[in-house]
């Protein structure tokens, strides 16, 4: 099959950007959308050109670095699903693909498509984690845990933390990947000690990164390649207000 | 002479007369130490947040943009513990005994057998960090069954375990670096080990956003790199997975173990191109379930539905009855392969096996299987389009887990002084062929446990030593040859892509250093490679400049070192003239087509030794004093 990609070309950090048409011809329905770009590359370097930067490594959806906005969409047509795991087939022969890097203040772009997620790292060294340290735990079996409270905690935990939520958001708003966080960790009994204080350090951090405000319009969990929920959002906020009238 | 240094005493007093005798360092001098860690892996992030919690300087490197990238993200099916939760006869013992069975004898006893020692603490670990393992209704953790053994011992989160273990060390990183004991250096990648006076005093590494190359000094060097599966380039691993960090090591000295012990995984999707990038795994817990079969009649062409029951060959029931579709992972790699071979594979390109759950369905209900693995259906789903809840699922052999990696001693010390290999880069624990949930366990426990309860001992003594400067001579000598290197890569310009070469060694690897080998092909590999070599240093084009993000240069320099990598492998899958785990060489079979190891002539490990461009054989003989080798057999 034949395509037009419509990418975005950005030198580095201090440069503009401009889109730039590359015609490919000889795809398969099969392959992924990045063996697509792979494959441009390799025509790239063979013109004596240089490669288009983009962001991947597992390619199986779970390690959240591949991460392009695909014809106006996070992560392409389909919802619920990375980069990596979009193919050739969901595309048109002839089809103009137009690929950019994600948008948002807190995602700045580093050169072509591939962005600085840092920024998510920073929130979750306010808080993400609980303060224990290695060696100095009971027996695993001696706290129980519901299996219903387990199963919730894992459904926020599943984030990848890929960002889609962020670009997809008008607003740029990190509020579902934060309170995915917030939720699993304060769901479980061992998260419980610095339930208070993760939520309030996490959420002011994400606003002092420059991530919007979220206005519940539930285009995240449209895009969210773990299914998570927008409920987490609002979970977060009530322990958020909770935290401030009462700690 | 290689020194294992294994402890004195009965192997269940081993690993305490171990840290009775080991120096300590006390917490004041702790801050004055540094220590690189090179992978933000479970093992590498595991053994950087601890080694700061316990006072040490820890600077981490990654080639990633973030820790929680590594790859140890992508295990799938869970993680092994000697709990005996289940009450099923499960003890450290039966632990000990299933992993230096799985892995055919070519394993330390004493190493094996810390590592299931220190597993059952491992879990009490990992759920206080708040990793939420699976649970019964009553609220105690859940278990499921693995490959090669008889009992329940893993641990899972879903098929995400490997997820929520390594974010859980990757958060307790992040809680180091609030506290400042961490520096973390994202988007770097080591290009090579500085070594003075036979010790590791620090590495050069490369910004890949600036191109920049940067020198860092410590007191220790611990590598946690992970597996090197990519040499085949079609592989389970991530794309940006290598062996460059290792490599670079074992050529300044590092002596590198068993490297040609390649687990081919049984259960990954096939290959459907040659444009592929990367075969993904379903994780081996879906054989608890799942059924292998294919049709007994050859290029069978009807609806897979359609094929009546007696018409199907459930191969691994039929042929090990014992442990029917959880036979080991080289057994049903094998097995397939030899299915596949005859004429008798499935799909497309004839290339696959069938993995079915429609007698599962049937017995404990949709609802049931999709809880236990409704992720791993719909990934399936998103790549090939195919519903498996309707139609079984095709599966193929992959190129997976690297048992070998640098030797090193029970201190995880490889042989230059003050260099640590953990997790998958280190030959350890798993021989010639690791049990599946094993690897997460190893990686964590190496990172956990072990490093920081052992580099004491070395850091000790060097705490009255002079650190040497970032100007020492031999960083320069370093340096300049790194430069030219990547000067030479630059220059060639070429009419062949990275890409291009590394398909080429993929095929040569795949065809003769994968799941059977023999040595007519295995001589011809060596040539091939050779020949690829030199091609790619003649022809190789990459574009774009040095001073650059450049991920075409990222390749090319990994690449190099894989072609070297690859000869390697097939100089120790030569030498080695028996069959054993993953290890097959055709010539030492039995009349039915399983291993035969040659334990009077074999039973050691190799460790080679680089010698400008030759290998040298050094050997580790193994002493089996609380288990007699036997043919291992899962019938």
């Amino acid at each position: 099959m034949k395509v037009t990609f419509k990418i975005w070309r950005q030198e580095n950090a201090k440069t503009k950007g401009d889109f730039k048409s590359y015609e490919v011809y000889d795809l398969t329905k099969d392959m992924s959308f990045l063996e697509a770009l792979d494959h441009l590359n390799e025509l790239l370097v063979e013109r004596d050109e240089k490669t288009i930067a983009f962001e991947y490594d597992c390619r199986e959806g779970i390690c959240g670095q591949c991460c392009l906005f695909i014809n106006g969409r996070a992560h392409g047509p389909h919802s619920n699903m990375t980069t990596c795991q979009l193919h050739m087939r969901s595309f048109k022969d002839g089809e103009t693909i137009v690929v950019e890097p994600w948008r948002a203040t807190a995602f700045p772009v580093i050169k072509d498509l591939v962005i600085d997620r840092s920024s998510l790292d920073r929130i979750i060294e306010q808080g993400g984690y609980i303060n224990a340290k290695t060696g100095t735990a009971p027996e695993a079996n001696a706290i129980l845990i519901s299996k219903s409270i387990a199963d919730k905690a894992m459904d926020a935990a599943a984030c990848i933390g890929c960002g889609a939520c962020v670009a997809t958001c008008k607003n740029s708003s990190a509020a579902l990947f934060t309170s995915a966080k917030i939720n699993h960790l304060n769901s479980l009994p061992q998260g419980h000690q610095e339930a208070s204080t993760r939520v309030l350090k996490m959420a002011r951090q994400m606003e002092l990164e420059g991530f919007g405000s979220c206005t519940f319009t539930g285009a995240c969990e449209v895009e969210c390649p773990e299914h998570i929920s927008i409920i987490n959002i609002a979970e977060m906020n009530v322990r958020r207000l909770k935290a401030k009238w009462f700690e | 002479m290689l020194d294992s240094k294994i402890p004195e005493g009965p192997i269940e007093n081993k690993w305490l007369n171990y840290q009775i005798k080991a120096k300590l360092i006390n917490p004041a001098n702790k801050k004055a130490l540094s220590i690189i860690v090179v992978g933000s892996g479970l093992s590498g992030a595991g053994s950087a947040a601890t080694l700061a919690e316990l006072g040490y300087h820890v600077k981490c490197f990654y080639y990633q943009d973030s820790a929680r990238r590594a790859h140890s993200i992508a295990a799938q099916g869970g993680i092994n513990a000697a709990k005996n939760y289940q009450h099923d006869g499960d003890s450290v013992w039966r632990m000990f005994y299933d992993t230096l069975k799985g892995g055919d004898f070519r394993s330390r006893e004493a190493n094996v057998y810390r590592l299931a020692e220190l597993s059952a603490p491992l879990i009490d670990h990992f759920v206080q960090q708040g990793v939420p393992f699976a649970r019964e209704y009553g609220g105690v953790l859940a278990n499921r069954s693995f490959g090669g053994v008889q009992v329940q011992r893993t641990f899972y989160t879903r098929g995400q375990t490997g997820q929520q273990l390594l974010l859980a060390a990757y958060s307790q990183l992040y809680k180091m670096k609030k506290a400042k004991k961490v520096e973390l250096f994202p988007r770097h990648e080591m290009l090579d080990l500085v070594v003075i006076d036979g010790k590791a005093k620090g590495i050069i590494a490369r910004n890949l956003v600036t191109g920049q190359l940067k020198r860092f000094v410590a007191d220790a060097v611990v590598l946690a790199t992970g597996g090197y599966s990519r040499v085949f380039r079609l592989s389970t691993l991530a794309i940006g997975c290598n062996a460059s960090a290792i490599w670079k090591a074992h050529k300044r000295g590092a002596y590198f173990a068993a490297p040609s012990f390649t687990q081919i995984h049984p259960t990954a999707l096939p290959q459907t191109s040659e444009a592929q990038s990367k075969l993904t795994l379903m994780s081996e817990s879906l054989r608890n379930d799942g059924r292998i079969w294919v049709p007994k009649k050859k290029g069978d062409n009807r609806n897979t539905n359609d094929i009546p029951e007696e018409e199907r060959d459930y191969y691994l029931e039929r042929r090990y009855p014992n442990f029917g579709n959880l036979a080991p992972r080289d057994i049903a790699s094998r097995a397939a392969k030899e299915r596949i071979d005859k004429g008798y594979g499935v799909g497309q390109l004839k290339n696959a096996v069938y993995l079915d759950f429609r007698h599962a369905i049937k017995q404990f209900g949709m609802h049931t299987i999709k809880d236990r693995y409704s992720n791993l259906f719909e990934m399936y789903k998103k790549i090939t389009g195919v519903d498996a809840y309707q139609e079984p699922m095709q599966i193929s052999p992959a190129a997976h887990f690297s048992m070998g990696g640098l030797w090193v001693d029970y201190e995880l010390m490889t042989t230059i002084q003050g260099l640590y290999a953990i997790g998958e880069c280190n030959f350890s624990d798993h021989g010639a062929n690791r049990l599946g949930a094993n690897s997460l366990l190893q990686a964590s426990i190496d990172g956990y446990f072990i490093l920081p309860n052992t580099i004491n001992n070395y850091l000790a003594n060097t705490l009255n030593e002079m650190r040497p400067t970032l100007e020492h001579p031999e960083f320069d000598n370093v340096q300049k040859e790194i430069e030219q290197q990547i000067a030479k890569l630059l220059s060639i310009n070429g009419n062949k892509t990275v890409d291009h070469f590394h398909r080429e060694l993929g095929k040569i690897m795949w065809q003769e250093c994968a799941m059977s080998r023999n040595k007519q092909g295995l001589e011809k590999a060596i040539v091939q490679i050779k020949d690829l070599k030199r091609d790619f240093w003649k022809n190789v084009k990459v574009t774009g400049s040095d001073k650059e993000m450049n991920t075409e240069l990222e390749k090319a320099l990994r690449l190099a070192d894989f072609i070297e990598l690859g000869i390697l492998m097939c100089t120790d899958a030569l030498q080695r003239e028996e069959s054993c785990g993953a290890h097959f060489r055709e010539e030492y079979q039995t009349k039915d087509g399983e291993a035969m190891r040659v334990d009077h002539r074999f039973s050691y490990v190799s460790a080679w030794e680089y010698n400008n461009g030759n290998f040298k054989l050094h050997k580790e003989q193994l002493e089996f004093e609380y288990v007699k080798p036997s043919v291992r057999s899962y019938k």
